[in-house]
């Protein structure tokens, strides 16, 4: 009994043991590995669909713009009124899925613009960053909404 | 620094300042312009008194700088989004200059209508 408390470890054994310690170490480390390479994961994958997101609109609001600009040029000939305007837009599904598209657009490219010169300019990242541009999008978003209602009612 | 500035002194580096400057600056500008078309919520005469004011020179250049804006942001804009997703290309060297020259095309067709 004695001798099997007090007995030496073989060779075999301390690597055994050796193997067991070194692979719970690397457990440990690989869990947090993983878990930071999750972290930076999500972080790239929200970076890429910010990136999508920023490119997409921008394709939308190129037509847009383009329609807008020529719209503009067109309409103030004679002066802008309300009747004119109105007469355009009352009523008009057709301006009005236009104009959606266009409030829906900037809406989303405005913000993700904004978010990086916000963060270049005064080095500013992480979750205040990410609701001030949130709170921007939805506040265009709202307004933008408002103002397609206002000329199609 | 001089060589920072040399870096910076490129047409493309100008063309980086003039996106970013007129984003913001449209970013600025657009809760004020969707205030304004809101305004026909109270009925079209509170818009049209609202339209009356911006019949003031003054209030004209600023709309005609807001279309120069918006004229360069655009350019700008399709010019970034082919150098990304297009096959470089020769012509894409001139593509500043397009988007320069549409730009002020834009703003002074608006500001011969305007005028």
């Amino acid at each position: 009994m004695m001798n099997a408390e007090c007995r030496v470890e073989s060779d075999g054994e301390r690597v055994v043991r050796a193997a067991r310690l070194r692979s719970s170490l690397i457990t440990h480390h690989s869990s947090r590995i993983t878990q930071n390479l999750r972290t930076m994961f999500v972080n790239i994958r929200a970076q890429v669909l910010l990136w999508a997101a920023q490119r997409i609109s921008a394709a939308v609001l190129a037509l847009c713009v383009v329609a807008h600009l020529i719209t503009m040029i067109y309409a103030v000939r004679n002066g802008l009124s309300a009747a004119e305007i109105l007469g355009r837009t009352r009523g008009n599904p057709g301006w009005f899925a236009f104009y959606a598209a266009f409030v829906l657009a900037v809406s989303i490219h405005a913000p993700i613009g904004l978010r990086s010169v916000l963060a270049e300019i005064f080095d500013w990242r992480g979750r205040g960053l990410e609701w001030t541009v949130f709170v921007i999008g939805i506040a265009l978003a709202f307004l933008g909404f408002r103002a397609v209602w206002a000329v199609f009612l | 620094m001089r060589t920072d500035f040399r870096a910076r002194n490129h047409p493309a580096y100008w063309a980086f300042v003039v996106h970013r400057a007129s984003g913001v600056l449209l970013s600025l500008f657009l809760p004020l312009h969707f205030w304004a078309l809101s305004q026909a919520l109270q009925g079209a005469a509170r818009l049209d008194a609202l339209l009356r004011w911006t019949e003031q020179p003054l209030v004209k250049f600023g709309e005609t700088l807001l279309v120069l804006l918006l004229a360069a942001h655009l350019t700008g804009g399709l010019r970034l989004l082919m150098l990304e997703f297009f096959a470089w290309r020769d012509w894409q060297k001139s593509l500043l200059a397009a988007a320069a020259g549409v730009t002020l095309v834009a703003a002074m067709m608006f500001l011969l209508q305007v005028a």
